[in-house]
């Protein structure tokens, strides 16, 4: 029971997004236990981040130069003071009773991020970004007695997150995706975050709400949690989106409330709200003095900023004269830009890379669904290839085969050139001896031809690649047969 | 010779004059905690093995002849809000009946580390919330001067060891008063330094912004010597200051001629005659001394037992938050489900001034009354703070009566938590601003059965020193005497 297109296209969707992002450090933000993922359960613990009686937190300085770095590339404003706030709840694996976290004093505030959807850039406001610890982890499957008992694991609690919460500026689910693509994207290069949505490193919940195109106000908004992936955000947001929009077809109301993504029914439901009928009781956390931001910690994080992606794209522009597209294509993922320049560094022409980098080892890449990082070609052995195509040595599409083959055994060009044959024909004599067989075999043609049916002229040359079984270089094919025939 | 009798400077002498052994010392008490503890009721726990173990440490280091650390075997008692790695650690709640933790305080670390011995945990208000020890989970204990009377509290253990000669030295801990009071009602001192001058690692938490460690002495050197220990910088504990530790005996018999010592009006409005009569003459002995005295104002006092109990009872509602039965500590059986765990353990394990304590925070932090209590009291709390910056600008020292009230009778005041409340009425002010505090002997009431009387002495922030200075300067003027 679809919505009809004539109603969709009366209503406006309003989306924000609250986005927890895992830092990178090698210790946890309030102790010194490590932050690794993975390990058997409650193996990185101590009194602190175990939440025993006495003990107190101490903070993670790298957390802190890592969380202005994400700010900083959200061009959001460092505040000189913040400070840190309890969220009281209860909870099994919140082992404290409360969450360090920020709260009305957030470390940066008031920056944005250029989305790009079908070619138009637009800034997503983003309101603040502020420094939490992670909780612990409940498992409530796979032991004997799973039926009657949960299990908690608290590894990752005391792990340091930054929440990034965005302004209500995304208008569809695809800007919703797109936002967080490019959130991703910018995480990946500054090395705050691996970004990983299955172990828990990027989690996102959104705030939706409808509204008829052209009213002003908001709508009554939904959180939706429980957004495991990119694809479940899109489809999610789509569904909440379209069933407000009935809600309100129906002449009935929006009701505020925090709603589960089901991926299995592929729907949302509504949660019991008492069970987040929740009040913080949010207050400045004594065990911690207020967080005073200098100058000089501030310039130590931009300093160790990498190229962003906006500047990177710029440059691929400058330097190797690539367009708009390719340019934004490449320096997506940090791993296919860097990859990419590798390859230019060896010499080939940066045109010719970029093509043969955007569609033919992606192509061969999605069908091993293997990520560039994993590419079995090196950039050392792609950027043969292409110099051996530029030298005429073979041909575009032999190339083809030669990658296909590079990619399978990870040989190199040259190797695997020799071996299948794959040697473009670039002998003169060579090709004038076939040119010349062509010639002679076919009196009738040659006649044709020469009373001035010119348009025969590309058979002349298809017969004689057939007879060097499609080696010989074209361009000298032409040649030769220009003059043979003259 | 009484080896339960001496100061730690005694001990230490006796050590390396080789006229006793640490062992001795510690097996002294031991026998002495053995006789009079059941009276007393100062101990929840006894470390005996940890306390001969380092006894014997100390003993060797005297064999070999190297030099002995300052506090060598010293016996202290710890209170048990204060962990201590292996050794039970209850907050004389049943919620942590059993618990053992798995590390040591940063206060107890050092003082070992100085070569003290810890004899045990001392009895004290559950989670350090009372000011008579009548709020222990497990039993009352009793003022070693006069045994139908409360010690105080909530540090109430510590300082009745202390009094009662089953300790040297001991840790209590201060939040709106519970080294001072208690120091006060057992005739001994005791003392609360700068907020964030002893780290707070270990110590568990009731009020996190007002709570402090501190020690217990039968001699104001005693309790410089300790302080000394405790004190200084902790990379675990992000409060403490990054400030210089003075040596703090050093300067201790320095005169006090020209010290100006401030009485403020407002500590002794409506004060009754038998403990105002006291701080009179102990401020008479200070003025003999050469002390300058002036009157001052303090003028938000009236503020402060309502600013202090929104701020105490809001942080103690999170701080106890811990307490959930999941990872450590009592679990209630006979549940169903995770809710009702969490109501059953909480129930059974925390007493009602605990529980009352809790709501009453809960309460204040909660959505629509933060700003009226919360916000207000934070607020009230910066205005207290500026009374006294205001006051040492023109005085070094204020004294003031520890408590308004003698120790009361066991049981007198446990049905009206209010009167309880006010009762801590001098000593929250110095816990709002963060300064220094020390509580001295100063005499005994007038009237049957003379009760001890305790004088408060506040300075400026990490001015310790000074603190130490005019308290040891009353100490050997006589005003000490308690006979």
């Amino acid at each position: 029971m679809s919505l009809a297109a004539e109603v969709r296209t009366q209503y406006e969707v309003v989306i924000g997004l609250e986005v927890h992002v895992q830092l990178l450090t090698q210790s946890k933000i309030f102790c010194g236990c490590s932050t690794r993922f993975g390990d058997p359960a409650n193996t990185h613990t101590c009194p602190v981040c175990l939440g025993l009686p006495g003990a107190l937190p101490a903070l993670n300085r790298e957390a802190v130069t890592m969380a202005m770095k994400a700010a900083l590339a959200l061009n959001c404003g460092i505040n000189p003071r913040s400070r840190f706030a309890r969220k009281n709840y209860f909870y099994p694996d919140l082992p404290k009773g409360y969450q360090i976290s920020q709260y009305d004093e957030p470390l940066a505030e008031d920056g944005w991020l250029e989305i790009e959807l079908n070619g138009a850039p637009k800034q997503i406001g983003v309101t603040r970004v502020h420094l939490e610890e992670d909780a612990g982890k409940s498992l409530h499957e796979g032991f004997p007695d799973s039926d009657r008992a949960s299990y908690i694991d608290l590894n990752r609690s005391g792990v340091p997150l930054i929440e990034i919460v965005t302004e209500p500026d995304l208008r569809s689910p695809e800007e919703a995706y797109e936002f967080l693509t490019r959130l991703k994207t910018m995480m990946l290069y500054l090395e705050v975050s691996d970004c990983n949505m299955e172990e828990g490193s990027l989690r996102c919940d959104a705030n939706i709400s409808v509204r008829r195109a052209g009213v002003s106000e908001f709508g009554t908004k939904t959180e939706v949690k429980n957004l495991n992936s990119f694809r479940f955000l899109q489809r999610a947001l789509a569904y909440e989106a379209e069933r407000q929009i009935k809600v309100l077809e129906g002449g009935g109301e929006i009701t505020q409330e925090t709603r589960l993504w089901d991926s299995r029914e592929q729907r949302t439901h509504g949660m019991r709200s008492k069970e987040f009928a929740h009040d913080y009781r949010y207050f400045p956390e004594p065990d911690l003095l207020p967080l005073t931001i200098t100058e000089e910690w501030k310039e130590e994080a931009r300093r160790s900023m990498p190229e962003l992606p906006a500047a990177r794209k710029q440059r691929f522009m400058r330097e190797y004269a690539l367009t708009d597209y390719d340019a934004d294509q490449l320096t997506h993922s940090k791993a296919l830009a860097s990859y990419y320049e590798e390859v230019v560094k060896q010499g080939p022409d940066p045109k010719l890379a970029a093509n043969w980098i955007l569609s033919e080892l992606m192509h061969l890449l999605n069908d091993a669904k293997k990520d560039i990082t994993e590419s079995t070609v090196t950039p050392r052995n792609l950027a043969e290839l292409l110099t051996l195509i530029a030298q005429g040595k073979t041909s575009g599409k032999m190339g083809k085969e030669i990658l296909a083959e590079m990619f399978a055994s990870s040989r190199r060009a040259e190797e695997v050139m020799a071996e299948k044959g794959l040697r473009q024909i670039d002998d003169v004599e060579m090709i004038a001896a076939a040119a010349r067989e062509v010639i002679a075999a076919n009196p009738r043609q040659v006649e044709q031809y020469r009373n001035g049916k010119t348009a025969t002229f590309g058979w002349f040359v298809g017969q004689v690649m057939k007879a060097t079984r499609g080696q010989a270089n074209p361009q000298r094919v032409q040649e030769v047969l220009k003059k043979e025939l003259a | 010779m009484d080896l339960t009798a001496l100061t730690a400077d005694e001990v230490r002498e006796l050590l390396r004059n080789k006229k006793a052994s640490a062992e001795e010392v510690c097996r002294e008490h031991l026998n002495r905690i053995r006789q009079k503890n059941p009276e007393v009721r100062a101990y929840l726990t006894l470390s005996e093995e940890r306390a001969l173990k380092q006894a014997r440490k100390v003993d060797r280091l005297v064999a070999e002849g190297k030099p002995l650390p300052i506090l060598a075997g010293v016996p202290v008692a710890v209170k048990d809000a204060i962990v201590t790695r292996g050794v039970r650690t209850t907050c004389a709640s049943k919620i942590l009946e059993n618990y053992i933790p798995p590390y040591d305080s940063t206060a107890v670390a050092r003082l070992e580390a100085a070569g003290a011995v810890i004899l045990g945990k001392t009895n004290c208000d559950e989670f350090a919330m009372g000011s008579s020890t009548e709020n222990s989970a497990y039993f009352p204990t009793r003022n070693p001067r006069n045994p139908d009377r409360v010690p105080g509290g909530s540090s109430g253990g510590s300082a009745a060891a202390v009094a009662a000669n089953l300790a040297t030295v001991a840790l209590g801990s201060d939040t709106g008063g519970s080294i001072r009071q208690p120091a006060a009602f057992c005739g001994i001192a005791g003392m609360m330094g700068t907020y964030g001058r002893v780290s707070r690692y270990g110590l568990v938490a009731f009020a996190s912004s007002l709570d402090h460690i501190g020690p217990f002495g039968r001699s104001v050197r005693d309790v410089a010597r300790a302080l000394k220990v405790i004190a200084g910088c902790d990379p675990a504990d992000s409060t403490t200051a990054d400030i210089p530790v003075p040596d703090y005996e050093a300067t201790l018999e320095e005169d006090v001629r020209g010290v100006t010592v401030g009485v403020p009006q407002e500590y002794f409005n409506g004060l009754s005659p038998e403990i105002g009569d006291n701080i009179q003459k102990g401020i008479d002995r200070l003025a003999k001394l050469g002390c300058k005295i002036a009157c001052i104002s303090l003028p938000h006092t009236e503020y402060a037992i309502a600013c202090y109990y929104i701020i105490c009872t809001a942080e103690a509602s999170s701080n106890l938050a811990r307490y959930d039965g999941v990872r450590y500590g009592l679990r209630a059986a006979g549940h169903d489900g995770l809710r009702e765990m969490y109501k059953k353990t909480r129930d059974a394990g925390f007493g009602a001034e605990v529980k009352r304590r809790i709501m009453l925070g809960t309460y204040v932090l909660s959505s629509g009354y933060y700003e009226a209590y919360y916000r207000k009291a934070q607020q009230v709390r910066s205005l207290i703070a500026r009374d006294f910056l205001e006051a040492f600008d023109e005085v070094d020292v204020i004294v003031t009566p520890t408590s308004p009230i003698p120790p009361f009778k066991l049981g007198e005041k446990v049905d009206d938590p209010l009167q309880m409340y006010l009762a801590d009425i001098y000593t929250v002010t110095a816990s709002l601003a963060g300064i220094p505090g020390i509580s001295v002997p100063c005499g005994l009431t007038r009237t049957e059965p003379h009760l001890p009387v305790g004088m408060q002495m506040l300075a400026r922030h990490f001015d310790e020193a000074r603190l130490l200075q005019v308290a040891r300067a009353f100490e050997k003027s006589g005003g000490f005497e308690l006979m």
